[in-house]
């Protein structure tokens, strides 16, 4: 269960849309829409990551 | 012809390509095997560990017609170009949860593709016969655009060419690979790789730092962006309108799962040393995301540029010719033929394994093994990439990319045949077949028009037809299994999954 919430979070975020479909507030002039999908991405990594510790564990 | 090139970016250009194509024929003695076996032309001997397949399956998804056409959409249309960005999010949960265990099923039976898992597992060949077209229809136009990648940047290089001679540095570069490939096989495009990916991460991260500083940073970007996309109008802008949302959305997930049923993704996959070299990578991959993204805003520069371009695909080797001196273009240019290179080849190989494994063996000759068997794939390898060469050389250009996005509605009927016969034992055969059938034909029905449109009307939004069409598929399967079911009680056994077993993941 953890494993399958862990891996579906990213997901989720990256699917709502609603969510960061938005100029403000930037980031090194980038518009939100484009800075938070971008951070979103190494994020997800570190979600996998985490399910792949608790396999090794 | 050459009265117009620019021989700086093209001698660095040939000099890289010469580079690549020494390690195209070296390859063949790489992690020395026995080439007339399939397995080991096919799939490298499966005995790529975590880095080899780092470098391969980033050089075989982040393919130079991405390169191409994404910078190139958000040219056009800003914002909803960017649904390539979750999608890439969504592929690594999928692939750490998913495919380490079809490896681990792949490698116990020999399997070497979809359709090697399909016929083992329902024992359906006609299922396993239309889960290899599917591969082998969607995969065709993809090499073909692969090519219209590389063939922008020898225009951008100067070359004008007349009749025959238009196409004549891109048959060349074909030749020379099909003739690597049928000698060292996966090897040469695993080998390729390193030089491609490391090529491309130079020329992006050099973009993405000088192209800002000579416009004046990213707000001025983002704000010439805008005001282009504002004086253009429509469905346009930095923030994607109402009515774009779920077709944002339906598209990144419908691709999303369509990425590694592809019979390249597959070969990439199951050509890795283990289940824990698949989940290291699910982790690592992302990486190339990033730099997805950041040619993704090569997109938003052209318009800060002033770029005036009739075809947004001239997007990315303009800005690099307007920006850095022309043996750095040229070096980008490389990349980015190279990044077509590899994974033409691997899309050749993948299709050749499919087509050899799930058409000729089963349906011409069943005592097919061996050195003939590899014989077929070989030969195969080079039929694909010269039907490929004959699409781009004789048909227009919107064609392939015509046929590229049906492909991609159709690659991912066959969603439930794998993943789903992957888990459970539920669906039988004959209805897997039936909703493919049925997911096929509504697909191609919704996206067919005057012009062919992936988006398509459903109730009072749109959404991505191939998602569209995957539901109809999974109901029809579904309900008819059910069916089956029903009609078999008492003989129906589960026993067979358990035999299923993935290695233990705390020893990878």
């Amino acid at each position: 269960m953890l494993r399958a919430a862990l891996l579906l979070t990213p997901c989720l975020l990256a699917l709502c849309v609603w969510g960061y479909n938005s100029l403000e507030p930037q980031l090194f002039g980038f518009p939100f829409f484009f800075w938070s999908q971008i951070l979103l991405i190494p994020i997800s990594a570190l979600f996998i990551l985490a399910v792949y510790l608790l396999e090794r564990r | 012809m050459i009265d117009n090139l620019n021989w700086e970016a093209a001698s660095v250009f040939i000099a890289f390509f010469a580079l690549v194509t020494v390690l195209g024929f070296v390859a063949s003695r790489w992690k020395a095997g026995d080439l007339n076996q399939l397995h080991e032309w096919g799939l490298g001997g499966r005995r790529f560990g975590p880095w080899v397949t780092w470098f391969l399956l980033g050089g075989d998804l982040y393919t130079a017609y991405t390169v191409i056409a994404v910078p190139a959409l958000v040219y056009a249309v800003g914002a909803f170009g960017f649904f390539a960005i979750p999608y890439t999010i969504l592929i690594y949960p999928l692939l750490f949860a998913v495919f380490p265990k079809l490896w681990s099923v792949c490698r116990e039976r020999e399997y070497l593709t979809a359709g090697d898992f399909v016929l083992g597992h329902f024992g359906n060949r006609w299922l396993a016969l239309a889960v290899a077209i599917t591969g082998l229809v969607a995969t065709m136009p993809y090499i073909a655009l692969q090519l219209v990648g590389m063939e922008k940047v020898i225009e951008a290089m100067g070359f004008r060419g007349e009749g025959i001679w238009a196409h004549a540095p891109l048959t060349i570069a074909f030749i020379i690979l099909a003739v690597y490939t049928y000698r060292s096989g996966l090897r040469a495009p695993a080998m390729i790789a390193f030089v491609k990916d490391i090529m491309i991460y130079i020329f992006v991260i050099a973009a993405v730092i000088v192209i800002p500083i000579k416009l004046g940073g990213y707000g001025a970007i983002f704000d010439s962006a805008g005001a282009a996309f504002e004086a253009k109008g429509g469905n346009t802008g930095l923030l994607l309108k109402e009515a774009q949302i779920w077709p944002y959305i339906t598209l990144a997930v419908g691709s999303a799962m369509a990425l590694f049923l592809y019979p390249h993704s597959l070969t990439g996959i199951l050509a890795a040393s283990g289940p824990g070299a698949i989940r290291r990578n699910a982790i690592a991959l992302p990486a190339y995301s990033i730099v997805l993204a950041m040619i993704a805003l090569l997109g938003l520069m052209g318009h800060a540029a002033g770029l005036k371009l009739s075809n947004p695909q001239d997007v990315v080797p303009q800005l690099f010719l307007k920006f850095f001196p022309d043996w750095f273009s040229g070096f980008a240019f490389a990349a980015i033929a190279i990044g077509a290179l590899v994974p033409a080849a691997i899309m050749s190989i993948g299709a050749a394994n499919t087509f050899t494994r799930n058409v000729w063996k089963p349906f011409v000759n069943p005592s097919l093994e061996g050195a003939e068997e590899a014989f077929i794939a070989k030969v195969v390898s080079v039929v694909v990439k010269v039907g490929a060469l004959a699409v781009i050389l004789l048909m227009p250009t919107k064609f392939a990319i015509d046929l590229q996005l049906l492909g991609g509605v159709w690659m991912i009927q066959i969603f439930p045949a794998i993943i789903f016969g992957l888990f459970t034992r539920l669906f039988s055969g004959w209805a897997l077949l039936a909703g493919l059938i049925a997911g096929l034909a509504s697909g191609t029905y919704l996206v067919w028009g005057p012009a062919l449109t992936p988006i398509v009307p459903l109730g009072s939004v749109s959404v991505y037809a191939g998602l569209y069409a995957l539901t109809i598929n999974i109901a029809i399967s579904a309900s008819l299994s059910i069916i089956v079911i029903m009609m078999k009680r008492g003989s129906f056994s589960d026993a067979s999954v358990k035999n299923y077993s993935d290695v233990n993941p705390g020893s990878s």
